[in-house]
């Protein structure tokens, strides 16, 4: 119940929120600043009183909730906390507050329906980060899409009605062949069973002919990757991103992202471990062509958030490599990455908010020289450049030196062809420093610098990103002991994928598409 | 006859009476309220009888009519959108009475169009089923030029006289073929001769083609759709909304039980047909649909890309099969009331709000119409927690069972293009820089709340919600109804 509370507290505080703004603005923040802060410390409470160490070390869940809906599908309300959901959700309560805070003065019309939507999307994501019914995974997964294309299509910047509709379509067009993929799983189960399902463990348990695994793989794969993004299927992203309101780039970036990476690391590679094993040289390509791609489209950019936005693209390339890394370093590491990531290009895009509403314009040509007029704007701007870089003692560098060093063992030339993002990365970086910040003063008059509680917010993220940066064990303890069950590193469970991979994995693509009769009950 | 098949029949009956009471009751007194009220007052009545027509099924009567379980859930959808359309029918008309337009023969005709639709869910014979047909073609020849002082649907009604006469004689030719090959005309029979018949004859084939040409006609399938958006866009609102839902239901309800009487989808070369069906319907509606700037074509194409989607459900074959086409028609029904209500509700006595004009920045005006038009079209595009979604679930479960791989990766590719122009329409109710112009610019007509629209179109959403978000009873329901139907087990062999 508990579990549902966190679903619930920003579900209900959306319309109240949208009410309340009728009355008085002021409500509107408080409601919504209160839900996520309730939300968070509630998350917080449910890890303290629920955090067996025993449990963590079997892998279970801490908490669970299961309540049947759809009976004659196999549908249940079935929800689950463990380490990686729980970081995950205090990573969006805290995006939330950031995102209320830095909306609070760009969004001036329909503010109620603004925080509306931003309070349902994050409901949503928080049901991502919880479901363990692949039904109510999905269910979620949607919800939080439309919220989002409001967001973008309403509130949006000049482009707003194409940018919005290339998010929803590709997300959408991604999500319809992961319920494909969620279906045919459902009705695997039915012909092993009797009885369809779409609960994660009997799913687990599920054996699946290798070819129809590897399938299903991919169609998850595409689904997931269309979020994360891999690269073929990012172009929704700059786009998106671009456009949003300051609120929205926050949203999408620190966290919509994250529910693509959440959903490989938690259904893709479990369901299919060895079609996965089998699939992780080309996922871990494309993530290292993904890190150079957007590294060098990010330095290509005039337009501030663009380049943050393609080193989006950049970054989410470690997470991708150290998914598919299949061992517990890099993993580690890229779980550190999406949180890291995620305070980090968030900031970035506030600040970006802020220089817009400042400027008027988020065009770097027409920026320049603004450290005089604005010190602790461009200070705290070099400092996220320098986080995103990956500077040691920071969290983004605790991120991808752990998946670099992961991955080293098994696949060196794609580590190294990866490393050089870290490279890259500090190119574009610092260009985006100097282009927008030094030398001669681009504009005519006086910047206000930034104060009160955009400042604060900014201030507190530096901290969260030097905190994991310097102690990054309060995070890596956390997620620990959950890890080797998220990826059956371990002996104890049913379809264990070797240790080792085989010598001659067969060539799974050329095989023809599944026939449902053909599922093998091993 | 006995006494058991008159209770079976108690719905058809009721209905048949209530047609001629409200006949007699128009050539007494012309009163729009009262019309309107003794309309619904027969579908209400008709949908009373289910009960007792259900404590005595399964019973077939005089060969032409099965009345099943299946055949009363049908009967009760039909009866129930017929009666969302009298209620939001009731205020378009109001708007029209002071252009002294008479329009209480119009509750008349919707009542004999029923009757119709009535009849086909329970067909099982041709000759019913021509008669089904023909009742509600040709209430509708009146129904859609109903305003005869405008161009427009004279000009639909015209369209639709040569369409569905073009059907009936596709039918007719193809009964013939059939009852030549088999001299019975009853569904079970010809299919139980086709099954004893080893090779099947060149005619016969012919004879199914014939009539599915015919029922692809009345469904707006692609390639037989041609003037479906042109009918869709001239029929007043409230017509538009019936041909819609009610007729395609009704048809609907008949492909699936004359395909599983038949066992269409054994004989491979049919089942292809389907698919060819299925595919194009799919493209051409979507397709087209995306080009559309008027509101009722491009809902008009969108059922016609639904009925693809449908067909998918129904080429899986088998128990399952029926209960996801059931159970989409349902879901249909629901959403498309849903939208054609909404644009039922936003016409003026000057013409209907068919343009996207008509819906800019809707949702900063009239937030809850907007909301009801909002749900209906992500009902219709698929997202979760609406009807729409949990119908293409199992479209797509359905397909993904019967290894239809094909239709399903094409099915997905088609609901990604279909979100476009939903979208599309959606995000006009969103745009905020048009919200003064729509509030100075009124139309002077500005819609007056009535009670009954408030309540079918609030009806609807809710509708729309609970089988979205639980639809456990209904499934269940569903599962009862379709074990009647199919006792004997078709099969996809495509």
């Amino acid at each position: 119940m508990i579990l549902w509370l966190l679903i619930v507290i920003p579900l209900l505080a959306a319309p109240l929120a949208w009410w309340a703004a009728r009355a008085s603005r002021l409500l509107t923040l408080w409601i919504a600043l209160c839900a996520f802060a309730i939300d968070g410390v509630l998350s917080f409470i449910v890890w303290l009183r629920y955090r067996v160490p025993e449990h963590a070390i079997q892998g279970q869940w801490m908490l669970e909730s299961h309540t049947p809906w759809i009976p004659q599908w196999g549908i249940d309300l079935h929800l689950g906390l463990d380490g990686l959901s729980f970081v995950l959700i205090v990573l969006t309560n805290v995006l939330g507050l950031v995102a209320v805070v830095s909306s609070w003065t760009e969004i001036r019309e329909r503010q109620g329906f603004f925080y509306f939507n931003l309070l349902l999307v994050l409901s949503g994501v928080i049901g991502v980060f919880l479901a363990l019914d692949l039904f109510l995974f999905f269910l979620f997964w949607e919800v939080m899409l439309l919220p989002m294309y409001l967001i973008i299509a309403v509130w949006g910047h000049e482009n707003r009605r194409y940018a919005s509709f290339k998010f929803f379509l590709f997300t959408q067009a991604g999500s319809l062949v992961l319920l494909v993929a969620i279906a045919t799983l459902a009705l695997l189960h039915r012909d092993a069973t009797g009885a369809p399902s779409f609960d994660y463990h009997d799913l687990l348990a599920l054996s699946i002919a290798p070819s129809t695994s590897w399938w299903l793989m991919v169609a998850f794969f595409v689904g997931f990757g269309v979020k994360l993004p891999v690269v073929p299927l990012h172009t929704w992203l700059p786009d998106a991103h671009t456009e949003a309101p300051t609120g929205g780039s926050v949203i999408l970036a620190g966290l919509l992202l994250k529910t693509g990476a959440y959903g490989l690391l938690r259904f893709t590679v479990p369901l299919f471990p060895e079609a996965a094993q089998t699939f992780a040289p080309i996922a871990m390509s494309l993530g290292a062509v993904g890190i150079l791609y957007g590294a060098v489209l990010a330095f290509a950019q005039t337009d501030f958030k663009r380049l943050v936005a393609y080193s989006s693209v950049s970054h989410l390339g470690f997470a991708l490599i150290g998914i598919f890394a299949m061992n517990r370093l890099a993993l580690q590491g890229a779980v550190m990455q999406l949180v890291a990531h995620g305070v980090s290009s968030a900031a970035l895009f506030m600040l970006a908010g802020a220089l817009q509403e400042r400027l008027h314009t988020r065009d770097m040509r027409r920026m320049g020289g603004l450290w005089t007029s604005a010190p602790r704007l461009a200070s705290i701007a070099l400092f996220f450049a320098i986080a995103s870089l990956g500077l040691p003692g920071l969290a983004n560098f605790i991120g991808e030196f752990l998946v670099l060093f992961g991955s080293f063992h098994t696949h060196p030339w794609l580590t190294a062809l990866a490393a050089t993002g870290m490279v890259t990365a500090a190119i574009y970086s610092l260009a985006l420093i100097q282009r927008t910040f030094h030398g001669p003063l681009g504009a005519e008059r006086e910047l206000p610098d930034l104060s009160g509680a955009p400042f604060a917010v900014l201030v507190s993220m530096m901290a969260i990103v030097v905190w994991l940066g310097l102690y990054p064990m309060v995070l890596l303890s956390t997620t620990e002991p959950i890890l080797p069950f998220l990826h059956y590193l371990g002996p104890s469970t049913p379809n264990a994928a070797p240790s080792q991979p085989s010598d001659n994995p067969p060539i799974l693509i050329l095989q023809p598409l599944p026939h449902l009769s053909h599922a093998s009950t091993r | 006859m006995t006494t058991t098949d008159l209770f079976a029949l108690s719905p058809l009956l009721t209905m048949g009476t209530f047609c001629i009471i409200t006949m007699l009751g128009i050539a007494v007194r012309r009163h729009h309220a009262t019309i309107a009220a003794l309309a619904a007052a027969s579908i209400v009545m008709t949908l009373g009888t289910l009960p007792l027509a259900a404590s005595v099924v399964p019973r077939t009567v005089a060969m032409l009519l099965r009345l099943d379980t299946y055949a009363l859930l049908y009967m009760g959808l039909v009866s129930a959108a017929t009666l969302i359309i009298i209620a939001l029918s009731y205020r378009y008309w109001t708007l029209h009475v002071e252009d002294r337009e008479e329009c209480e023969e119009f509750y008349l005709l919707i009542l004999i169009a029923t009757f119709g639709a009535l009849v086909l869910t329970a067909s099982v014979h041709f000759a019913s089923f021509f008669l089904g047909l023909e009742l509600i073609s040709v209430s509708l020849y009146g129904l859609i030029g109903y305003l005869r002082a405008r161009r427009a649907p004279l000009e639909a009604s015209l369209k639709y006289l040569l369409l569905a006469s073009t059907a009936s004689a596709f039918l007719l030719f193809g009964m013939a073929l059939l009852y030549f090959e088999t001299g019975t005309m009853v569904f079970a029979e010809v299919g139980a001769a086709m099954t004893a018949h080893g090779t099947k004859p060149l005619l016969w084939l012919g004879g199914f083609t014939l009539v599915m040409v015919a029922i692809g006609f009345k469904l707006g399938l692609v390639p037989f759709h041609l003037w479906i958006p042109d009918v869709y866009q001239g029929a007043p609102a409230p017509i538009t909304a019936y041909v819609a839902t009610v007729s395609k239901v009704a048809v609907g309800a008949l492909l699936l039980r004359f395909v599983s009487d038949l066992r269409i989808l054994e004989v491979q070369i049919l089942a292809m047909f389907f698919a060819f069906l299925a595919i194009l319907s799919m493209f051409g509606g979507n397709f087209l649909a995306l080009q559309q700037q008027n509101v009722k074509r491009l809902l008009a194409y969108s059922s016609i890309a639904h009925f693809g989607y449908l067909l998918v459900a129904l080429l899986a074959g088998g128990p399952f099969a029926a209960e996801a086409v059931t159970f989409y028609l349902v879901a249909y029904a629901t959403m498309t009331l849903g939208a054609f209500g909404v644009v039922t509700a936003r016409s003026t006595p000057l013409r209907d709000a068919d343009t996207f004009e008509d819906y800019r920045g809707l949702f900063w005006s009239r937030p809850w119409v907007a909301l009801t038009f909002i749900l209906s079209l992500l009902s219709l595009a698929g997202i979760p927690i609406t009807a729409g979604f949990f119908g293409k679930f199992y479209a797509i479960a359905a397909g993904v069972q019967a290894d239809l791989w094909l239709l399903v990766l094409l099915l997905i590719a088609n609901s990604a293009i279909g979100v476009y122009y939903y979208l599309r329409l959606i995000v006009t109710m969103f745009d905020r820089s048009a919200v003064a112009i729509a509030v100075e610019g009124g139309t002077g007509h500005e819609i007056t709340g009535h009670w009954a629209t408030v309540l079918s179109l609030g009806l609807i959403a809710s509708m729309l919600l609970w089988l979205g978000g639980y639809p456990g009873p209904v499934i269940d329901f569903i599962r009862l109804v379709v074990t009647d139907l199919t006792a004997t087990v078709l099969h996809a062999s495509y």
